[in-house]
Order: C-alpha cells, then sequence, then structure tokens
C-alpha cells in the first residue's frame, strides 16, 4: 500500500492507484473532461492537472501515479487558474452555439465553463472548419464542437473494436475522423452510436428525426402507431431528470398517447414472437443438421458488424428480423387490414435505445409489407426531447396500459433489453416446448449480468444445449473467432452489440456508464417479475396472430414477412 | 525513388505491392511495427499511396485508421507524390524572426498547400528547414535546392514559383 496526502486528507492506496483514483476515494472530486474510467486515460485535456509538492510542473491526475509520501493538492488558485486557462484555450476554438446545440444543458464542456465562472474567452484566434458528417441515418459528427478528448476513438477501437475513428493531422489540424477523413457511411462504422454516448459534447451526435414524427402526429390522414423497445421503460424517465434505473412504461405509454399517437404499441409484443421464430428456427437447426451455433439477430449494430467483419459466418445469423422489424410489417398488413385501415396511412414509429436501428429502417429489404415498414426511429433521447417539447411532466403522468393487440406481452420480451435477455426469454419457451413441461425455475440467472462473454449449458430433455452470450462487440469477436477456428461447439449465442444489452445502447440517455447500465438492468427484472406472464409461448396475443394470420412458427407468412437476409460487406479498405 | 520521365525503368505497381509485401513480412502481425514499415514503405515508393497503406494495416493487423492517424501526424510521411519543385523555406533563426511566417502563409494561399504537402499538379512541394546558412539575406527559401531567394516579400513570392514549371 502507498500512502499520500490529498487536500490534507491521508489515505492509504494500493501501488498503481492514480492520484484521480485516490482522490475520488476520499471524495475529491477532480474535474476531467477526456477521462472515461478504463477506457480512455490518456491525460489529454489537462484539467485534471493537481499540484505535487516537489514537482517541478502540475501533473495530470488521471495517469499519474501515487508515490508514497506524496503530498497532493487539487484546488489551489493555481491549479484552478490553470483548468480555467486550459478551458479558455477549449473554448476558443468552440462554437458558441450552446443555445441551438442538441447537448444544450447536457453538455460537460458547458458544465465545466459554468463551474468555472468562465466569463470571457481571452483568446480570439482560428476556428475549426471541417466540415459536418451527416452521410449515415444514424449519426452525425460535427468536428467543429469536437475537443479533441478521443474518447469515441478510444469506444469505438477498445470497446468495440471497430476502429472507424482516429485522429489525424496535427496541431491546429487536428481532427478525428476515419482516415482519408472520410464519411461515415463509406467506412465499416456500424453505427452503435457508442462514441454518441461517450461524446462530452455536441461533437458526435444522434440524426435527430423528431420533426418528421412530429409531422405525421399533425397529419390527419396518418394512422400513427408507435412501438416501444424493451429498454426504452428503464431508460426516458433519465431524460426528464428521473434516477436511473425508474421504470417509466406506464408513464411513458400515457406520455406517448398525449403526445397524439393514434395507437400506443409495444415492441416486447414481437420480442416474444421472435422467441417463437428463433426458438423453433434453433430446434429445426438442431434437430435437421443446420448451421451451428445459431446467433441471435436483434441487435442491429451487431448484424453491420457481421457483414462488415465476418461475412464468412453469416449463415449462423438467426434469419429472423429483429422485434422493430418484425413489428413494422405486421403493424401495416396484419394490424391494418384488422382495423380496416389502408397501410399506406399507417405510420410506424419506433423508440429505441440505439441509433442502430436508424439505419436498419432503412434497410432496402425491409419493406415486405409493401411500403418501408417501419417509418421513423426516435432514440430514447429524442423521444424525451419530444416529452419536453410539449411540455408533458412524465414523472406525474398516471400509468396507462398498451393497446391491444401489438402492445400486449410478457416479461420475456422485457428482458430482451438487457444482455442475456433474449437467451433467457428464448430457454423459458424451448424448455417448455421440447420437454412438454412446466420449467421448475423461470429464473435463468446464469445468463444475466454485464459479464462480457458468458457460457452455460442447460439441459432441455435429453439435450445439454450449449449456450453463449457476449455484450460489447469486442466481446462478441472472441466468441466468433472461436466459431471461425472450429473450436466452439456451442447450440445457441446471443450477441449483443452495446455493452450491458440494450438498455447501453448509442441511444441511450446521456450519461450511461457501469453504474447506471446495471440500475437499468436491475430495473428490468424488477420489471419481468411484475408480469403476470413472464414466457413468450404464454402471450395470448401471439397465439391469436398465428391463428388469424400467421398459421405458425416459420409458416410461409412468417418467411415473407418476419425473417431476413443478410449482406456481406466486407471492409472499406478491400474495395479498391 | 525519383520519377523517372522516360518510365523506363520504374518499377510497377505490381512490383512495388510485391517488395512492400517483404517489408511487412518482417512484422507481420506485430503492430509495433508500424513506423519502421511506414518509412521503408515511403523509401520504396517515394510516397505513401492509399493501396501501400491498405497493405500495410492488413499485414500489420491494425486497422487503416490508426496508420492514417500515425502518416498524418509525421510530416516526415508523404500520402503524395514530392513535386517537381521542393521549396524549401528557412526557419533558422534570422528568418523566423524576418518572417518565415509571413513567406509561407504566402505560399500557402498561392499554392494551397500547407508545409509537408505537394500541389495537387505534383509541381510543388512545399517544406521548412532550418537555418540554411543565408542570415543575411532573411528571410530567405531555396528551391529546388540550389535556387536561394532571399529578402522575400510577399509580392515577389508569387513571381518568383512561376519561374518554376
Amino acid at each position: 500500500m502507498i500512502t499520500l496526502t490529498i487536500d490534507n486528507q491521508k489515505i492509504a492506496v494500493e501501488e498503481g492507484t492514480t492520484i484521480l483514483q485516490a482522490a475520488k476515494k476520499l471524495g475529491i472530486n477532480i474535474p476531467t473532461l477526456c477521462y472515461l474510467e478504463k477506457i480512455n486515460e490518456i491525460g489529454a485535456c489537462r484539467l485534471c492537472v493537481v499540484e505535487v509538492q516537489g514537482a517541478k510542473a502540475f501533473v495530470p491526475s488521471c495517469v499519474a501515479p501515487v508515490a508514497e509520501g506524496m503530498v497532493v493538492r487539487t484546488n489551489t488558485p493555481a491549479i484552478v487558474k490553470a483548468r480555467k486557462l486550459v478551458l479558455e484555450l477549449i473554448l476558443s476554438d468552440h462554437p458558441m452555439e450552446c443555445l441551438t446545440c442538441v447537448r444544450n444543458g447536457n453538455c460537460e464542456l458547458q458544465t465545466l465553463a459554468e463551474q468555472f465562472g468562465i466569463k470571457e474567452i481571452r483568446f480570439d484566434g482560428a476556428k475549426t472548419e471541417y466540415p459536418i458528417d451527416d452521410s449515415t441515418p444514424a449519426i452525425i459528427r460535427d468536428p467543429r464542437k469536437c475537443v479533441l478528448c478521443r474518447r469515441c476513438i478510444s469506444v469505438c477501437k477498445e470497446v468495440q473494436t471497430v476502429s472507424v475513428l482516429t485522429a489525424q493531422e496535427r496541431g491546429f489540424d487536428s481532427v478525428i475522423a476515419p482516415a482519408f477523413n472520410a464519411k461515415l457511411a463509406d467506412v465499416e462504422c456500424v453505427q452503435c452510436g457508442q462514441c454518441s454516448l461517450v461524446c462530452p459534447t455536441g461533437a458526435i451526435q444522434e440524426r435527430d428525426d423528431t420533426d418528421k414524427v412530429w409531422a405525421a402526429l399533425a397529419d390527419p390522414k396518418k394512422h400513427v402507431v408507435v412501438q416501444t423497445a424493451p429498454a426504452t421503460r428503464v431508460q426516458v424517465g433519465e431524460t426528464l431528470g428521473m434516477e436511473p434505473g425508474s421504470i417509466v412504461t406506464g408513464k411513458m405509454v400515457a406520455g406517448l398517447r398525449r403526445l397524439g399517437f393514434d395507437k400506443v404499441f409495444d415492441t416486447d409484443f414481437t420480442a416474444d414472437l421472435t422467441i417463437m421464430e428463433e426458438g423453433n428456427e434453433l430446434l429445426q437447426r438442431i434437430q435437421t443438421g443446420g448451421t451451428l451455433p445459431m446467433i441471435t439477430s436483434c441487435s442491429p449494430g451487431w448484424i453491420k458488424f457481421a457483414e462488415h467483419f465476418y461475412p464468412d459466418l453469416l449463415a449462423h445469423l438467426s434469419t429472423c428480423k429483429s422485434p422493430q422489424q418484425m413489428f413494422g410489417p405486421l403493424a401495416k398488413t396484419y394490424y391494418a387490414e384488422k382495423e380496416g385501415i389502408d397501410p399506406a396511412d399507417v405510420y410506424c414509429v419506433s423508440i429505441m435505445p440505439c441509433t442502430a436501428k436508424k439505419f436498419e429502417c432503412g434497410r432496402p429489404e425491409m419493406d415486405d409489407s409493401g411500403y418501408q415498414d417501419v417509418d421513423v426511429v426516435l432514440t430514447s433521447r429524442e423521444l424525451g426531447r419530444m416529452f419536453k417539447q410539449a411540455n408533458i411532466n412524465l414523472p406525474g403522468l398516471p400509468e396507462e396500459e398498451y393497446d391491444a393487440p401489438l402492445g400486449i406481452s410478457t416479461g420475456a420480451g422485457e428482458i430482451f433489453g438487457a444482455s442475456g435477455g433474449v437467451m433467457e426469454a428464448a430457454l423459458r419457451t424451448v424448455y417448455e416446448v421440447v420437454t412438454g413441461k412446466e420449467l421448475p425455475d423461470i429464473n435463468f440467472k446464469d445468463c444475466r449480468g454485464i459479464t462480457g462473454v458468458k457460457e452455460a449449458t442447460v439441459q432441455v430433455g435429453d439435450l445439454p444445449v450449449k449456450i453463449a452470450i457476449t455484450n460489447g462487440l469486442g466481446n462478441a469477436r472472441k466468441v466468433l473467432d472461436k466459431i471461425r477456428a472450429g473450436e466452439a461447439d456451442y447450440h445457441f449465442i446471443e450477441i449483443m452489440c452495446c455493452p450491458g444489452g440494450c438498455i447501453g445502447g448509442g441511444g441511450s440517455p446521456i450519461p450511461t456508464n457501469t453504474e447506471i447500465r446495471l440500475k437499468r438492468i436491475d430495473a428490468t427484472y424488477i420489471e419481468d417479475e411484475r408480469m403476470v406472464l413472464r414466457k413468450s409461448h404464454d402471450n395470448p396475443a401471439v397465439k391469436v396472430l398465428y391463428e388469424e394470420f400467421l398459421e405458425k412458427p416459420l409458416g410461409h407468412k412468417s418467411h415473407e414477412l418476419l425473417h431476413t437476409h443478410y449482406t456481406p460487406r466486407g471492409l472499406w479498405q478491400e474495395e479498391e | 525513388m525519383v520519377a523517372c520521365e522516360c518510365k523506363c525503368e520504374e518499377p510497377g505497381k505490381d512490383e512495388l505491392s510485391k517488395q512492400l509485401e517483404l517489408i511487412i513480412d518482417e512484422y507481420r502481425g506485430k503492430s509495433s511495427g508500424l513506423i519502421q514499415v511506414l518509412t521503408k514503405a515511403q523509401e520504396l515508393i517515394g510516397y505513401l499511396p492509399k493501396w501501400a497503406l491498405i497493405s500495410i494495416a492488413k499485414g500489420l493487423g491494425v486497422s487503416l485508421q490508426e496508420v492514417y492517424g500515425v502518416v498524418t501526424f509525421y510530416a516526415f510521411f508523404s500520402l503524395i507524390p514530392r513535386g517537381r519543385h521542393k521549396i524549401s523555406v528557412c526557419a533558422g533563426t534570422a528568418c523566423y524572426v524576418k518572417g518565415t511566417n509571413m513567406v509561407i502563409k504566402t505560399i500557402r494561399e498561392a499554392l494551397g498547400i500547407k508545409p509537408g504537402q505537394t500541389t495537387p499538379d505534383s509541381r510543388y512541394t512545399l517544406e521548412i528547414v532550418r537555418c540554411i546558412g543565408a542570415c543575411g539575406l532573411a528571410p530567405a527559401m531555396i528551391i529546388d535546392g540550389k535556387d536561394v531567394h532571399g529578402r522575400l516579400e510577399a509580392e515577389q513570392i508569387p513571381e518568383i514559383l512561376e519561374q518554376y514549371a
């Protein structure tokens, strides 16, 4: 142990601890801007500088390890002055568009400027003029607002192993972008939006599609239906100031009605449907010697990742569309028919914790209803924005129920939002379908939690089913490389693009960190336990859907509307 | 490598690509060899074309973004072929005091390139060098390593550049 003094308080910490971490243990909060625990610890921004007795210069506390007898001061007038200088320098090359910026009120740079009482910026110089990249349907990059903290580079490279961003050029000309300053749409960006979650400013953000939704809601001809992803009910409250982990299911439904949606439906319904299709697909593959392991296909960031980096493994992906994309065609066929509405007038909106869903809904093959199946995808953040604009006080709303039939769901659909949830939901159904017996305990605890790679063997009748569950694409790689090497004997793998699963998706409220992810996961399983029905095959509306329309899982209509194919994309660098 | 006008002995891309693979072989799968490989690749080809960066990224097992980041960070590396005329602007103390910045700014404006870059028509490459020993002529520049132009004023510079076709 190393003993040191920080702001007159003594503390003993393990060797290798940074001054920043040691200070945190004492409850001393040193300001940071580029720092992201375990992901981006590079000492780039210099806001975390502290005075160390005997050191010639200020020390960046996020990278400086503690030493025996060290005496640290974190808050002297000289330190405050240095931090203010750093902020002024950053702000001198920052567009002062705070009032019209999407991150107004939720920006780390703005918060620091306020905290340090920056009243004037003494430096007046050139401004970065790199153009905005709005080439993708999901992510917008505005280098003018970039503070070069490199969190996006780190999360893209280290966590997601996608690596489409780099710092290029140097000095004033530095810019964070794909090589050759290419556009995101032209590289192997999977549009997961993890970069937008960690960006301290508005330099990387989701494409805001709220205007399209406002316009549809105002159009009397349009019958506007909305579906809400499993994770949104444990997220959206945060955008309106509620505590992380707040469950707002009923309030969100009420809020959506007040916004003017004609029907408020639930992606949990099609999550249950996904289990019916995917569970049966798994059994069919096992029984007929199909390609195994089968891998889930709910996560559009993961799908695009597979298409770029593992095109040789696409046969392993379930052919099931994601729950979002199962919902779209059903809304415009089954539901429209049932209600006697012209499907051309049905406008299908989804609320997702995800930016990649915006890409997914625009995929050219997603038009099996004869129309674009899902018209617009809004992230949890954008829905929060709509509530704000409409002056809807979400916390004060009553709890309301989803509409039938596409809003009826089970706990199995709900847990899709957490890593391991799709697997658990599938096991609940597959077990009972195969054995014909009721599950003694429907909680598959091995599936749960935030661990990067989870493995288990589950006895289903005579068959020991080997499963793996990964979250975060870097963890997916570990399992995919095993498959490639022929060393994987799993039957079924769940892969979620984002750390923690959808509750940590790129369209989640900001901030999203490990602590907040865990709270949302807890909330997800609380919500599951509250449900009367917790197995997808018990969903009465799904049963009716099969009776009235689809006939049977993997039937002709299912194949037409609920299953899809994938596009090998390869790597951008190999195209030329 | 200096481009040969008759192209008699200039190896084609296929040949260069083969030789580049030999360079990469030494560091295959090792990201730590990036700068060495880039240096040798530039020696071989004369600059670092995109295809070379892609081969290097694949060979060393790093992303193209990483390779590109390093290439654009160091002024030593060039993504485009060197120009026919090399403009070396002196940034020694005397020249610096007398107006190196003005000289660079004027050239930048005239040619649209920054130090380390080459014009798209391959006519000029601009670089900054340390004292060229012509302090009495500050601020000064040398073109093509032999023609010293001194006591530069902004107005003269475009005319001087025009002389080099």
